[in-house]
């Protein structure tokens, strides 16, 4: 018998009723005719207080809320796959349905499946146990476990064939007697982190295809990492382009307060897409959750849980999980928004003062297990940061930065100049860096912790090289520091510049970003040589093997590394040549910029800030029409 | 409908636009009520909150003249609604939906709840195609796309009334018959004589046949100042939904609607966040910006052009930054330009439009558009950067191409930027190629050498 309260009190998404019966906090319930969805947050005496996930209007006191006796809860299964859903985990409707009606969201008509057993009557499983493999027309095959908390000997299973997802297909008699139904389609706490056997030391990075993430600032597999970033440094394109590109096998994005039209764009064009790794179509492996930012704000609050949680239900099949949350900070606002409603007393920037151990509960549920069946699985988070006004010292950037291992902060100076991805290499970091080097290694590069080292230090000096140029100009600079500057220009060009919409170079492979580095490092030591040896600077720059450098992102595909043999094999013989003649004093005569970058690039290093500031960035004028697609 | 319930003798204080009444029945979150005072004035509100034992009714004309012993509200048993019908367009409405233009009533058909629904984003077109606007800087580089939200940032005293006016007078589809296109002025909290401008300009131009004009002025009441926006979008969503118009919605100015909605907050005794503005801003925000876009399925589309001036200039305070986070871009009007007579003053670097890429090109525009829009917005970029590198080391100092950056970036503003009168998006690229061909064509490598050949050949070098 579920207890019935009656609405004394509401106040946007909050409500308070007086209980007839018992409630549990944070029990699921049901308000009104519409059976709007809430939440138990507070219980004090008879009263309790409800969060409501739907649009309250209409409301009024006296109206009755039922308590489902269950906490909140979403429904996985293998129909996820490919779908749409709201943050509480409903499908959002079909395209014909132009709103959402509030109250008009179930958990969704039964989809059909085939069904192949694997486990037979009269043995004995426990949680977390393979029982069947379920697959519907061209999707890939998905596995059915029994639930965590299931154990029993199995009484009942179903025979190969069609089955609805919300049919029992297996029943279990438990030690106590008691009995278990199992389908495809389970339910599961949104608060709650699914069990798992163990959790495992990771050692390998999830690859993103992102050469400045994947080999400055990699993030581990069952890692978790942030990006903030103001609005326009492409935070948006960057999480699209990670939820393309990234070596997952199963993809949820969030789409968290963000806007409607960007949720239709995924839509446009993530079918399109096909996935490079087994030419299948993108959204097989992706599960696209969106609140907007004009749905409920409650829901908001708990949508991020439920990816979360749908995220942790693929991992338990054995398969490796990204989450994509864009944006954190919304969650955090809807948090503050319903906290105020609450009536708590405001902590920093008016968050709550739990924000802190939220944001712990949430990241934690990133890890590399193995699950209950033995499986090996891992859930990666990616969340997105819109710090008001770009300044990052707020509330939700700092407590994430406690908790993340990897941090791509986003430079608005680089995204006003139209460098993208706008990570600041200076300003971003990864702490399990160190832990990939045999990761490499086992890939073909076993320089790269090196590499990743020298390539930091370099852009570390040109920060500094460029304060120091600012104050007495670069030509004031001796030859060694130019040089210096230069080749930092030329990485940023070549490497760490990736088009996000370029068909080359969306995605690059480890082995294509080894050879990048690699090619980089020998340029750095020929020049560096050559220099030594007496070359003017400006025959340096002038070397035509540096334009298909700077471009060899663009123009080398991820199958086609041998042309990195040739272009290396042509940077050796132009600077053998230039030595050979070095002394030569010939009719070379430089424009004054040509010391400044590579050719087909007219750069100038522009102090546009203050002396003191170290942010600013080189301008690129070459390139692709990136001038109106940043997003945020 | 369920019947009206009247209630004498209920109202326990009234403070501000606030009037708390005793609860003596149940009604809904968000109805609608009719208060009437000693005065016999009838003025409308609606239920904000609803306690233990208080209403909180928000009054939305003002309360003055109210007293508690005398005041009888009427309950509607329905939220806020606007009934709305054929002949919405070449109308005038005030803040709440009332037609003030001395015609008949509007012939009702249908009554639309004013908060609307939230689209579904699975339902949701991708907005495409473009709306020429007549201002070069926002055709050519920053173009508005149906179904796109762009707001203009500007400060006090800048000309953002102009430019809005002049929009409004002169946008149009390039494709499709001119009676598809529909504009709804949306002015909250104006000052009277600004209202009395755009309504002029508007008859003078002929636009504001076509045009549904919903006017809060500053001496209304805050409250009302919430729902004007609303009432604008509910009758923007039925003429682009219902009657299947191309619909450009311009609001001016958001910030007087942040403002009112701090005002009201905090006399409900909200805990305020940033600012003190109310934690829920950016939700707030929200439903209405979100209400711009476009339905598969559904011929009409819905762009909104919403106008904010920054407080301070700042364009991290509260009401700019999240509005930033919600919108489609952005563009940004500059004092500095202002001030050197740049009409409109268009600040076109921080200025951005996340969907130009969906509405421009040779589906819509002209296949060229695109590369012309990266080329400008380089070269301007790197004159820019030039100007400060002359003010440190003199003009003298410059090399030879640095120089023509220079007077490129001085063409670019006051023959591009500036413009005295609308322009066809033509007229825009024209004047582009034409600034751009003060450029040596080697700095030009956003351009094909086709395009270089084709529109810049017969220019002087």
């Amino acid at each position: 018998m579920s207890a019935r309260a009656l609405i004394q009190w509401i106040a946007g998404p909050v409500l308070r009723a007086r209980c007839e019966g018992p409630f549990a906090l944070r029990e699921s319930v049901s308000v009104g005719a519409h059976g709007l969805l809430g939440e138990v947050v507070r219980i004090d005496g008879d009263d309790i207080l409800v969060q409501v996930y739907e649009d309250t209007t209409g409301l009024r006191p006296g109206i009755e809320v039922i308590g489902s006796g269950l906490p909140l809860a979403v429904q996985l299964g293998p129909a996820l796959l490919g779908g749409m859903f709201d943050g509480l985990l409903r499908p959002l409707g079909g395209r014909d349905v132009a709103y959402v009606q509030p109250g008009s969201q179930h958990a969704g008509t039964a989809v059909e499946f085939e069904l192949l057993p694997r486990v037979s009557i009269g043995s004995n499983i426990l949680g977390g146990q393979l029982i069947a493999e379920v697959w519907r027309a061209d999707f890939p095959h998905q596995r059915v476990f029994s639930p965590p908390d299931a154990a029993g000997e199995v009484i009942a299973i179903a025979t190969a064939g069609r089955y609805l997802d919300d049919a029992i297909i297996c029943r279990l008699r438990a030690a106590d007697g008691s009995e278990y139904r199992i389908a495809m389609r389970q339910a599961w706490p949104v608060r709650t982190p699914r069990p798992v056997g163990r959790r495992l030391q990771t050692t390998a990075p999830m690859l993103t295809g992102q050469r400045i993430i994947d080999s400055l600032f990699p993030v581990a597999l069952g890692g978790k990492a942030a990006i903030p970033g103001g609005f326009g440094t492409g935070k948006t394109v960057l999480l699209e382009a990670l939820a393309r590109g990234c070596s997952a096998d199963v993809v949820i994005y969030l789409g968290c307060g963000e806007r409607g039209n960007e949720i239709a764009g995924v839509l446009e064009e993530f079918p399109t897409l096909i996935d490079p790794r087994n030419g299948r179509p993108l959204m097989e492996r992706m599960v696209i959750i969106a609140n907007t930012s004009n749905m409920p704000v409650a829901a908001r609050e708990a949508s991020i849980y439920s990816a979360v949680t749908v995220a942790e239900y693929f991992r338990d099949q054995g398969l490796h999980v990204a989450l994509m949350a864009d944006s954190t900070s919304r969650w955090a606002e809807a948090l503050r928004e319903v906290s105020g409603r609450f009536g708590e007393l405001p902590g920093e920037g008016g968050y709550p003062a739990y924000l802190a151990s939220r944001l712990a509960d949430f990241y934690e549920r990133a890890a590399l297990v193995e699950t209950l069946g033995g499986d090996t699985g891992s859930v990666t988070l990616i969340g997105a940061i819109s710090p008001p006004s770009g300044d990052f010292s707020e509330p939700v950037t700092n407590h994430t930065k406690r908790y993340v291992k990897a941090f791509w902060m986003l430079d608005s100076k680089r995204a006003q100049a139209r460098f993208y991805p706008a990570v600041h290499p200076l300003h971003s970091y990864a702490e399990d860096a160190q832990d990939f080097v045999a990761w490499w290694a086992a890939e073909g590069c076993d320089t790269w912790w090196t590499l990743r080292q020298r390539f930091l230090a370099l852009l570390e000096e040109q920060a500094r090289l460029e304060r120091m140029a600012r104050i007495i100009g670069k030509d004031a600079l001796p030859a060694r520091q130019q040089l210096t500057l230069f080749n930092a220009e030329l990485m940023n060009e070549s490497f760490l510049r990736q088009s996000a919409f370029s068909a080359v170079d969306r995605v690059a492979v480890p082995a294509k970003q080894g050879a990048m580095m690699r090619m980089l490092a020998r340029w750095m030591d020929l020049s560096l040589n050559a220099l030594s040896d007496g070359v003017e600077l400006t025959r340096i720059a002038e070397l035509p093997c540096l334009r298909p450098l700077a471009r060899m992102g663009e123009e080398i595909a991820n199958d086609d590394l041998l042309r990195f043999r040739q272009l290396q094999t042509r940077m050796e013989a132009e600077f053998a040549a230039l030595t050979a003649t070095r002394g030569g004093r010939d009719a070379h005569v430089a424009p004054a910029t040509a010391a400044g970058g590579p050719p087909g690039r007219s750069d100038v290093y522009v102090a546009t800030g203050s002396a003191a500031d170290d942010r600013d960035v080189h301008v690129a004028p070459t390139g692709d029409n990136h001038a109106s697609t940043a997003a945020g | 409908m369920r019947p009206l319930l009247l209630v004498e003798h209920a109202a326990r204080k009234l403070d501000g636009p606030l009037l708390f009444l005793q609860r003596t029945l149940d009604v809904g979150l968000g109805d609608a009520v009719d208060i009437r005072g000693r005065d016999g004035r009838a003025r409308f509100g609606r239920i904000a909150a609803i306690d233990q034992d208080l209403l909180t009714i928000e009054v939305l004309e003002s309360t003055a003249g109210l007293d508690l012993p005398h005041t009888v509200v009427r309950f509607r048993g329905e939220p806020l609604s606007f009934q709305l019908g054929p002949g919405v367009l070449g109308r005038v409405f005030n803040g709440v939906g009332q037609v003030i233009d001395g015609g008949p009533p509007i012939a009702a058909q249908s009554r639309y709840p004013i908060d609307g629904l939230p689209m579904n984003p699975v339902a949701r077109a991708l907005p495409r195609d473009f709306i020429e606007t007549g201002i070069s800087a926002i055709d050519v580089l920053n173009s508005l796309v149906r179904g796109q939200k762009l707001p203009i940032f500007s400060g006090g005293g800048l000309p953002h009334d102009r430019l809005a006016s002049a929009i409004a007078s002169h946008a149009r589809l390039r494709s499709g018959a001119s009676g598809e296109f529909a504009i709804v002025f949306c002015g909250i909290g104006l000052p009277h004589d600004s209202a009395e401008h755009f309504r002029r300009v508007l008859e003078q131009s002929g636009a504001l046949e076509r045009c549904a004009m919903f006017l809060n002025l500053a001496s209304d009441s805050s409250t009302q100042r919430l729902l004007t926006p609303r009432y604008a979008l509910t009758a923007a969503e039925y003429l682009a939904f219902v009657e299947g118009k191309h619909v450009l919605v311009i609001m001016t100015d958001m910030t007087n609607y942040c403002e009112a909605l701090r005002e009201v907050s905090s006399s409900k005794g909200e805990i305020p966040a940033r600012k003190g503005y109310p934690g829920y801003l950016y939700s707030d925000l929200a439903t209405l910006y979100e209400r711009a876009g476009c339905l598969r399925g559904r011929p009409g589309t819905l762009t909104q052009l919403s106008i904010l001036t920054m407080p301070a200039d700042d364009i991290g305070h509260p009401i700019p930054d999240l509005t930033g986070y919600i919108t489609e871009g952005q563009i940004v009007l500059s004092r500095e330009l202002n001030r050197r007579g740049i009409s409109p003053p268009i600040s076109v670097l921080p200025s951005l439009s996340r969907l130009a890429k969906d509405g421009t090109g040779g589906d819509y525009t002209h296949p060229d558009h695109p590369a012309l829009a990266s080329q400008l917005y380089a070269a301007y970029a790197r004159a820019v950067q030039t100007r400060v590198l002359a003010s440190v080391v003199g003009e003298e100092g410059l090399a030879g191409t640095d120089r023509r950056y220079l007077s490129f970036g001085q063409a670019f503003e006051t023959q591009f930027l500036h413009q005295d009168g609308p322009r066809t998006l033509e007229q825009s690229m024209a004047l582009g190629w034409r600034v751009l061909a003060s450029l040596p064509p080697q700095e030009l490598t956003r351009l094909s050498d086709a395009q270089i050949a084709e529109h810049l050949s017969t220019a002087p070098a």
